[in-house]
């Protein structure tokens, strides 16, 4: 689809807008109807339709795979990381109250948002690993190697 | 007289329902996945009648987004004819008209459709999830203050908007996250895991060049 | 009259569901069964989110010049992570339509059947 004038220059135009709408929906989870899961998906929509429009190989240059497997598991580290440091530090584990003492409504607000960039971090990794193995050309018949 | 809301949930369930009958009946695969697709922008629709924001954004990104191309994508290496069958399969037809009949002759003292005293809004279990949204703040950089005791709750359905003084306005995300922090965590593990064994299932190593 | 009205969106969901598991007992297809799966998942959806509603109400996010009544934003997060652990099912479901379509050359079941026993 590379050699259609319009959708090149679309895809490339829209590439950083859906990037900075997916921040923008992960960052203001709390104040509207949005969070973590939602703005994981559309980060990972602008990768999917980059790979769509210029082919596999070329999004796998920009997004190596081992980028994403790595991305994958940081989120969920990021996550029970938080939950972690909270037990360290004498409080319950994914008890907001420990990241300020003093503060524990700005403590309530900032583990929130920690915790949904992790979750949104995975998703968008997952959904583009997701869909890169399921198109993966089937080149040999019969049982494959890993 | 009916309510604009009903009216509006009556036209788009059936819509729904239609679509969903069409995409089973179909016999070719490619056309079950767009009538997949129309299903899942009609269910957004009718979540955000339903006033619940949060899953029709999620059901609009992962319905008609990531599903779609999953299924296209699987449709691309299986090709898309499906086999006529030779005969009405009876005992599916027996299970699924007894399932039926037990289901619907349940749903006959359900609470009505909008009541504001059903008891999913009255019991104390509910009215304590949403409760515990008080004193916390989406400001970091203000001081804290503490709120005056609350008074005894009515339990109606009604928030009562005059004793907060900070709050997450955004109440699903103020449940999963703090107060279901934990049910979030694995459930983002089980996305991981889902990942994991795509990689697994389906990678091939590329011949390395010596 | 009003029973048909009152009820009418969980014996749609009923309606749905039933929809969605003859599709994955009563045709052979597998990517017929995965479709039938994901409609299934979604009528479980409509019942829990119906329960939600209040007559009047308005979405589960605070605004402070609304003076009447809020919908129940209990089921919504429930069915959140309902919704993310659907996809998650449906995409390793059609991971292994793909690895079967590769070993068996086919996707029909009983014709993988029959190769089984052979």
């Amino acid at each position: 689809m590379r050699e259609q004038p319009i959708l090149r220059i679309l895809t490339k135009q829209m590439f950083p807008f859906i990037l900075v709408f997916g921040f923008y929906v992960i960052a203001h989870g709390e104040l509207s109807p949005g969070g973590g899961f939602q703005g994981g998906v559309t980060l990972a929509a602008a990768f999917i339709l980059y790979a769509m429009v210029f082919g596999r190989d070329e999004m796998h240059r920009i997004f190596p795979r081992r980028v994403s497997d790595t991305l994958m598991a940081s989120g969920v580290l990021v996550y029970a990381g938080t939950g972690t440091y909270c037990l360290i530090a004498g409080y319950r584990f994914l008890d907001y109250t420990a990241i300020t003492p003093s503060n524990p409504g700005g403590a309530e607000s900032w583990g929130m948002t920690l915790v949904e960039y992790g979750v949104g971090i995975t998703v968008s990794s997952v959904m583009l690993t997701i869909y890169s193995e399921i198109t993966e050309p089937a080149d040999e018949p019969g049982p494959r190697p890993l | 007289m009916i309510a604009s809301y009903r009216l509006i949930d009556l036209i788009l369930i059936t819509l729904v329902i239609v679509t969903g009958v069409a995409a089973v009946r179909v016999r070719n695969l490619f056309v079950a996945t767009m009538l997949m697709s129309i299903y899942s922008l009609l269910m957004a629709m009718v979540w955000m009648n339903l006033d619940s924001m949060d899953v029709s954004f999620t059901e609009a990104a992962v319905g008609a987004g990531i599903s779609t191309v999953l299924l296209i994508g699987t449709l691309a290496q299986t090709g898309t004819a499906e086999k006529v069958p030779a005969r009405v399969s009876w005992t599916a037809v027996a299970i699924v008209g007894l399932t039926t009949a037990a289901l619907l002759y349940g749903t006959l003292d359900m609470p009505r459709f909008g009541d504001p005293k059903a008891p999913v809004h009255v019991h104390p279990v509910s009215v304590g999830y949403i409760e515990q949204n008080v004193e916390k703040t989406p400001d970091a950089g203000r001081n804290f203050t503490p709120t005056p005791p609350l008074p005894p709750h009515q339990g109606d359905g009604h928030h009562r908007n005059d004793y907060f003084h900070g709050h997450v306005p955004n109440y699903v995300t103020a449940v999963i996250v703090s107060y279901r922090g934990y049910d979030t965590m694995y459930e983002t593990t089980v996305i991981l895991i889902a990942g994991m064994s795509m990689v697994l299932l389906l990678r091939r190593r590329r011949k390395e060049s010596p | 009259m009003s029973l048909v009205l009152g009820l009418y969106n969980y014996w749609i969901a009923i309606g749905l569901m039933m929809l969605g598991l003859y599709a994955v007992i009563g045709r052979t297809n597998l990517v017929k069964r995965v479709i039938g799966l994901g409609i299934f998942q979604t009528g479980i959806f409509l019942l829990y989110i119906s329960m939600g509603k209040v007559e009047g109400g308005t979405a589960h996010v605070y605004y402070e010049h609304w003076k009447g009544v809020y919908s129940n934003s209990i089921p919504t997060a429930l069915i959140l992570t309902g919704i993310v652990v659907a996809v998650a099912t449906m995409a390793v479901a059609l991971a292994l339509v793909v690895c079967i379509k590769r070993e068996y050359g086919t996707i029909e079941a009983d014709e993988i059947e029959a190769a089984d026993e052979e």
